[in-house]
């Protein structure tokens, strides 16, 4: 294989991300440049520090006038990129290897969505012109074809696979209380959640994602220069990603248990960063829960779990926020919501704070002996994804 | 010898009883049930799905002339509907297609036409979705339906009735009438009507026995259509003092199905009747076609009419005035579907309209939809043409989805895996949520998925395989 990844060599000094919430009074602009600000700020730099810029955005915005026009960047290029519900993370990656490339000092990484100006409920997609046959099945329809499949593959009793869900929402709303940014701040215990209307196969909606405006900055530099800007930088370790050719919606071999584009960056992640065990080497994870299966899932195709054990783990507490491999623990989309081209950099700001020991005390797991976090993005649906997975360190190797 | 090739009809899956249009509106009457279309089906779907029966099996539908198509309730005004169902029957580019409407009469003038053309193979289709305001007697009167006769010479494809003769009648007299796009069926005084038709009905039979020879006794089963039960009904019982059998008109099972009623009834009147029968239909629509037909020794195939009769679900009232917008409710509040692209859907028409897949010959892995690269191994360019319409799938895991934009909800979704490989998550329809599962046998069926910018869009579901006594609630 020929991806040989950039560790080492890139680092990140500052990052900013507003709360995640129904922002009525906040357009696009607004939350572009509040990012943006809070992430130069304590770094002491102005915008027209900035020699490159990629602005992550699936649909609030064409081109990179949608960053230059609120910012009045002048004579820089800003890149818009999209890369379905990996948008955010997309345009770190390619923000990470301008800076590796040598082409430019100091890059940035916006990203930003406005979904709640459509007038309606949950996330639409801007239609492109087609012949009319495609389906137009809901993102929790298409995700809730996983539950039944792994509760037969593996003999779980589809009850007790509608508690483990359930206690992976919970898990996540229980973290999400704890962050001031988080849309959704109640916790929600099993026996609630497994009490509400199933609304897609046996998903309800404390299954899914929230909706939500936000938006997330980060800033990169070569990792021999971090110190220059901060002396707490991250460390990019790996930056891997896969677009999925869509053959799990013609292979009849595909089972709906598990995502291959996402097995598959995790494996090239972990050799980038030189990672054998990440159940164990690994301080925390921050994944695509954008349904609950999904985060089940996840815990395989990361190789947190052996196959068919992932809901014995979330059982047994595993990835609690004090549990051996923390997971969501600044509450996940569940909490947050998902505005498509911020959350990659949502996830990420969590890492920030945590390997830093900057979480706030009721939400901060131990790091002392774990450097390493991890982000994972999906977009698409079972079948047919992009994965994209990062990994970030405390320390340089 | 010229005849009929094969006839067939199409009754879609549902049935409302008519005791529940009383029971809701606290008048009316009518006892048995009405056949209703499907939300996703109308005069075109219900004609592709008569016709695909009809052509199933007989060798060399690439030699099909001409296509016509007749229906009350048109989907276009000023766009001919028979391109439609041409391209999802997959027919020859060569073949003209023609709308014989809109008008109670297209379908007989149609048929009476393909007899006595000299075209090899003619494709005569009905289909028709009968509404009517709440508590009008053309809601429980009225039925929805394909029909489908494949008309031709005996030197094409085997006979299954051979045309013997037949007259027509016409006199302009106002019967009935409706404006185009009005729900509501006005009529003048039965009695008129009925006599009129008493009068026309007569003048054809005589008429058609004289040129071919034959008086009353010679028959033996004659179906008569009619947009009144009692229209027709003078001339009915000469024939039955003859001795001869008039069949059900349908009226108690499925209805009066407009444009598709004769060749419904000429399907069901061929697949009653044995080698040698004399048999007839004389359709009334604003005029009177008799056609008389002899009955060959060659077997006709099923779903027959009276087995789609004995089969079927019930659907409550309220779903049925949904269906039909005659009762608006209100819509998810989700963005509807964008309107389809007319070049897209060009370029894919052997995939939107045929179901037509691609098999890679080098590994055998088959692209629903048809694709240039293959997705095992990589191969370009060498796929080969899999028509997949009449091939029937499992399911292999499905959901049931509440949020997505339907006129139906909640929309029924399956991963459908194909007989002889391949896959497609599609959507299901004539299903309830609660009876699918896992490993049940579908059959692919033609429908309209939605209507944006007036633009009818159509393409194709799954449904299980019918099979008498499946939810038979109805009846």
């Amino acid at each position: 294989m020929g991806s040989h990844g950039i560790a080492d060599r890139v680092a990140i000094v500052s990052m900013g991300c507003t709360a995640f919430r129904e922002h009525w009074d906040r357009g696009v602009d607004d939350l572009a440049i509040d990012a943006t600000l809070e992430a130069l700020g304590p770094i002491g730099l102005q915008p027209g520090d900035v020699d490159a810029w990629w602005l992550g955005t699936a649909q609030s915005g064409m081109s990179g006038i949608t960053l230059a026009a609120p910012l009045k960047l002048e004579g820089v290029p800003v890149t818009r990129v999209e890369n379905y519900c990996a948008t955010g993370s997309e345009a770190l990656r390619q923000a990470c290897y301008a800076v590796a490339s040598g082409a430019y000092d100091v890059a940035a990484a916006v990203g930003v969505e406005k979904v709640k100006d459509s007038g309606y409920q949950g996330l639409n997609a801007f239609p492109i012109p087609t012949d009319g046959t495609q389906r137009t099945l809901t993102a929790a329809a298409m995700f809730s074809l996983v539950a039944p499949a792994y509760a037969a593959k593996y003999g779980v009793d589809p009850a007790e696979l509608r508690r483990t869900l359930a206690r992976i929402a919970s898990k996540n709303h229980a973290n999400g209380a704890r962050n001031p940014r988080a849309q959704f701040r109640r916790e929600m215990d099993v026996d609630a959640i497994c009490a509400m209307p199933e609304v897609a196969g046996m998903l309800s909606v404390f299954d899914c994602a929230g909706v939500a405006d936000g938006a997330a900055a980060v800033v990169v530099v070569r990792a021999e220069d971090a110190h220059r800007y901060t002396d707490s930088p991250l460390y990019v370790k790996a930056l891997s990603f896969v677009a999925g050719n869509g053959s799990g919606l013609l292979d009849p071999d595909y089972d709906y248990t598990h995502f291959p584009e996402c097995e598959l960056a995790a494996r090239d992640a972990y050799a980038q960063a030189g990672i054998t065990d990440p159940r164990r080497e690994l301080a925390m994870a921050e994944v695509h829960d954008c349904f609950t299966p999904t985060e089940l899932v996840l815990m395989e195709d990361l190789g947190f779990s052996e196959r068919g054990t992932a809901w014995q783990d979330c059982e047994a507490g595993v990835f609690d926020l004090h549990g051996d491999l923390p997971v969501n623990t600044d509450g996940g989309l569940k909490s947050f919501g998902h505005p498509v081209g911020a959350s990659g950099l949502r996830m990420l700001f969590e890492c920030w704070l945590q390997l830093r020991g900057a979480a706030p005390e009721d939400r901060r797991i131990d790091t002392a002996d774990r450097g390493l976090a991890l982000t994972h993005n999906l977009g698409g649906y079972p079948g047919e994804m992009v994965s994209f997975v990062g990994i970030w360190g405390s320390e340089r190797g | 010898m010229r005849g009929i090739i094969s006839a067939t009809g199409y009754l879609p899956h549902w049935r409302l009883d008519r005791a529940e249009i009383a029971a809701v509106l606290g008048s009316g009457s009518g006892s048995g049930a009405r056949t209703v279309a499907s939300y996703d089906e109308d005069p075109v779907t219900l004609g592709v799905a008569a016709a695909r029966s009809a052509l199933n099996g007989i060798p060399g539908t690439d030699r099909v002339d001409s296509l016509s198509f007749a229906t009350t309730a048109p989907v276009y005004a000023e766009k001919s509907a028979s391109p439609l169902l041409h391209a999802a029957l997959r027919l020859p580019g060569s073949a003209a297609t023609v709308d014989a409407g809109p008008g109670l009469r297209g379908a007989a003038g149609a048929l009476r036409a393909a007899l006595r053309s000299t075209d090899d193979l003619v494709v005569v289709i009905a289909g028709d979705v009968r509404t009517g305001l709440a508590g009008s007697g053309d809601e429980s009167g009225g039925g929805d339906a394909g029909s489908a006769v494949v008309v031709g010479d005996d030197t094409v494809a085997p006979l299954v009735a051979e045309y013997v003769g037949g007259a027509s009648a016409t006199r302009e007299f106002l019967d009935r009438w409706r404006a185009p796009g009005e729900l509501r069926m006005h009529a003048w005084e039965d009695r008129f009507g009925q006599q009129r038709y008493d009068a026309l009905a007569a003048d054809a039979w005589d008429r058609a026995l004289a040129s071919c020879g034959l008086t009353d006794g010679d028959l033996t089963r004659v179906a008569v259509s009619a947009p009144n039960p009692r229209s027709g009904a003078t001339l009915a019982k000469r024939l039955g003092s003859a001795g001869v059998e008039l069949t059900d008109r349908l009226d108690r099972s499925v209805g009066f199905t407009g444009a598709a009623h004769p060749g419904l009834l000429l399907a069901d009147l061929l697949e009653r009747s044995g080698p040698g029968d004399l048999v007839a239909v004389i359709s009334l629509a604003d005029g009177a076609d008799v056609t008389i037909l002899r009955r060959t020794d060659v077997a006709v195939d099923g779903p027959t009419v009276a087995e789609q009769v004995a089969s079927g679900a019930a659907l409550p009232y309220a779903r049925y005035l949904a269906w039909r917008g005659v009762l608006p409710v209100q819509p998810p509040n989700r963005p509807e579907p964008a309107r389809m692209s007319a070049s897209a859907a060009d370029r894919r028409a052997e995939w939107k309209y045929g179901f037509v897949g691609s098999r890679d010959r080098s590994s055998g892995a088959v692209h629903l939809p048809p694709a240039r690269v293959s997705y095992r191994g990589g191969t370009a360019d060498d796929m080969e043409v899999l028509p997949m319409a009449d091939r029937r799938a499992t399911v292999a895991t499905f959901t049931v989805d509440s949020l997505a934009y339907s006129p139906s909800p909640p929309v029924v979704f399956a991963v459908c895996d194909f007989e002889g490989g391949g896959r497609l998550p599609l959507e299901l329809t004539d299903v309830s949520a609660t009876d699918v599962r896992i490993g049940m046998q579908v059959e692919m069926t033609f429908r309209r998925i939605g209507t944006a910018d007036g633009i009818a869009n159509y393409f194709w579901k799954a449904r299980p395989l019918p099979g008498p006594g499946v939810a038979g609630e109805a009846n």
